[in-house]
């Protein structure tokens, strides 16, 4: 079992009144994607779902265990968060940040060996970014080191995905390889959890969706059911003019 | 890099071998110049008795003292940059040292000497370290910058208070305090008990050793991947605060350790702890021993504090390391 279930859920955004609590499941082979506008909470979501902060109230369970009973080194074992925002502390190589993937699956006394080093620079390859290893992650574009955080998760190889914007600062060509690469996950057995900024991207790749609105309200359920343009102009607060293009719909911002 | 085990050895061993020629260096060097002949005649058990008195009784323990004051301040400041995610963090900006300065001068104010001491610059640096963490913690986030401020302004404070003990204190009292403000090893004791803790320290440190590669990666990041990140966080305070308030103990305030061997170590062996530590532990050694050396020697028969030199030699090295690193 890999999945997630989310009971009763409130998020805990400083000043905002409650809203509509969330109970909804991410099953095996399931890709969701979370809309909403800047500050509706999707980071946050995000963070509550992985543990790295409390909800308000209701609960969280990774494979039917509440994640409140969860160790960090279980839950990092099944669950893996690819963040928005990065830090650097002291200077690193891409190699070596792939590498502190492999850090829930060793032992205190282990040195990571052959096999985690090959799960990392296949995890590299896989993004493109395995003709960077020996750089400093400092000396990286945007791009790079956004593909490089999902390859830190990738070498994690967590059972249940969470993303938050991981098409960020991505060219065409790699925000379409990441969505393959996640889409590929679900369709390996795993959960897989978003937030998405590009509604195209989201209708393209997303088989469920939640929607966040700013004021702590939310809808969920299948892609398809949730696509709707007037749901979408409310939430975003903008109109849009709607295509189908290759057998997705496709929405524009006008005027 | 994440060092694979085997390549973990050749530089410890490296630093290893220059600590011990750095201590043999001590041994024969200063007031009474000895031989290689004369040292190696007292460790066979002849020798002079004179020869056996200075180098058995006073340079060993010293030079001894002077290497573990270095290494445990070394791997304090090593663990406070990990833990801030800032190479400029050390026991002396966290207020650390301050806090255990005015315990052990106002045990010297009142006249009292020896364990008591010892006691009182534990208490103090345990009270600085509640003080910031307690501080910066407050009701919000723990951010570095956070705890960085508040450790420098909590280190001011200190700085206030000894120097108003020094102005009430009276004059006869005042060139011993000031030598131990400056760091000094001449007042050291038994060399056994720091360098057993520093033994101890690097050996538990060991196995968080990775745990601790992920928290420079920030308090998020780490806990994403499985670390419990406050008890974690504390284990690492609270050591380092045994750190220093040891060296301090046994040596006074020596400034700069911390900062620059870390600093150094890091700029050649790149950022693994698990490697980093324990070469923190040689190199912080061998540089004070050095310096203390130098602090016997330069102006013999007089003494320098050692303070003073590490301050001379560190303060060029990390300007020059920095300038270079660009």
């Amino acid at each position: 079992m890999n999945r997630l279930d989310i009971r009763e859920l409130v998020i805990d955004v400083p000043g905002r009144r409650d809203g509509r609590a969330l109970t909804l499941s991410v099953e095996p082979g399931q890709v969701w994607g979370v809309l909403g506008p800047n500050g509706a909470g999707k980071t946050t979501l995000l963070h509550t779902l992985a543990g790295l902060r409390g909800p308000r109230a209701g609960q969280v369970l990774i494979d039917g265990r509440p994640l409140a009973a969860l160790g960090r080194r279980q839950v990092a074992r099944k669950l893996g968060l690819v963040f928005q925002d990065r830090h650097d502390g002291f200077p690193a190589t891409v190699r070596e940040t792939a590498l502190i993937g492999r850090h829930p699956w060793l032992s205190a006394w282990q040195m990571e060996g052959g096999e985690d080093l090959r799960l990392a620079e296949a995890a590299l390859e896989r993004l493109d970014v395995d003709h960077l290893a020996e750089r400093l992650v400092s000396t990286l574009s945007g791009g790079e080191r956004q593909r490089l955080a999902i390859a830190t998760v990738l070498t994690q190889a967590p059972q249940i995905w969470l993303a938050d914007e991981p098409t960020n600062h991505l060219d065409l060509h790699h925000q379409s390889a990441v969505m393959a690469l996640l889409a590929e996950q679900a369709a390996e057995g795993r959960a897989v959890m978003m937030c998405l900024h590009d509604l195209n991207l989201a209708a393209r790749w997303c088989d469920h969706l939640l929607l966040l609105y700013p004021d702590g309200e939310a809808c969920w359920g299948p892609a398809r059911d949730m696509l709707v343009p007037a749901a979408l102009e409310r939430l975003y607060g903008q109109r849009l003019a709607t295509a189908e293009i290759d057998g997705a719909p496709v929405f524009v911002p006008v005027k | 890099m994440p060092t694979p085990r085997h390549l973990l050895w050749p530089p410890l061993a490296v630093l290893a071998l220059l600590g011990l020629a750095a201590l043999l260096l001590s041994v024969t060097l200063g007031s009474a110049a000895l031989s290689l002949a004369d040292v190696w005649a007292v460790a066979r058990g002849e020798g002079s008795p004179l020869a056996r008195t200075l180098i058995l009784d006073l340079r060993i323990p010293r030079s001894l003292s002077a290497f573990a004051v270095g290494g445990l301040l070394a791997v304090a400041g090593a663990l406070m940059q990990v833990l801030l995610r800032n190479p400029l963090a050390d026991p002396y900006v966290l207020g650390l040292s301050g806090g255990a300065s005015v315990g052990a001068l106002a045990a010297m104010l009142a006249g009292l000497g020896g364990a008591v001491i010892t006691g009182s610059a534990f208490a103090g640096a345990f009270l600085s370290t509640l003080l910031v963490f307690g501080l910066a913690h407050g009701t919000g986030s723990w951010t570095p910058s956070r705890l960085l401020l508040t450790g420098v302004v909590v280190a001011a404070g200190w700085g206030a208070v000894i120097t108003l003990m020094l102005a009430i204190s009276p004059a006869e009292r005042l060139p011993g305090m000031l030598y131990w403000l400056m760091g000094d090893l001449s007042y050291s004791r038994s060399p056994w008990p720091p360098l057993a803790l520093l033994l101890v320290i690097c050996l538990l440190l060991m196995p968080l050793g990775r745990s601790l590669n992920v928290m420079a990666r920030g308090p998020l990041q780490a806990a994403a991947l499985g670390v419990n990140v406050r008890p974690l966080e504390w284990t690492i305070y609270v050591v380092a605060s045994v750190l220093t308030a040891t060296a301090v103990t046994t040596a006074g305030s020596i400034g700069f350790v911390g900062l620059v061997v870390p600093h150094m170590l890091r700029l050649v062996l790149g950022n693994d702890q698990r490697l980093i530590l324990p070469a923190c532990a040689l190199a912080g050694g061998t540089l004070l021993v050095l310096a203390d050396t130098l602090a016997r020697t330069m102006i013999a028969p007089e003494q320098l504090p050692v303070g003073v030199i590490t301050a001379l030699l560190g303060v060029p090295t990390f300007l020059y390391l920095l300038y270079r690193s660009r």
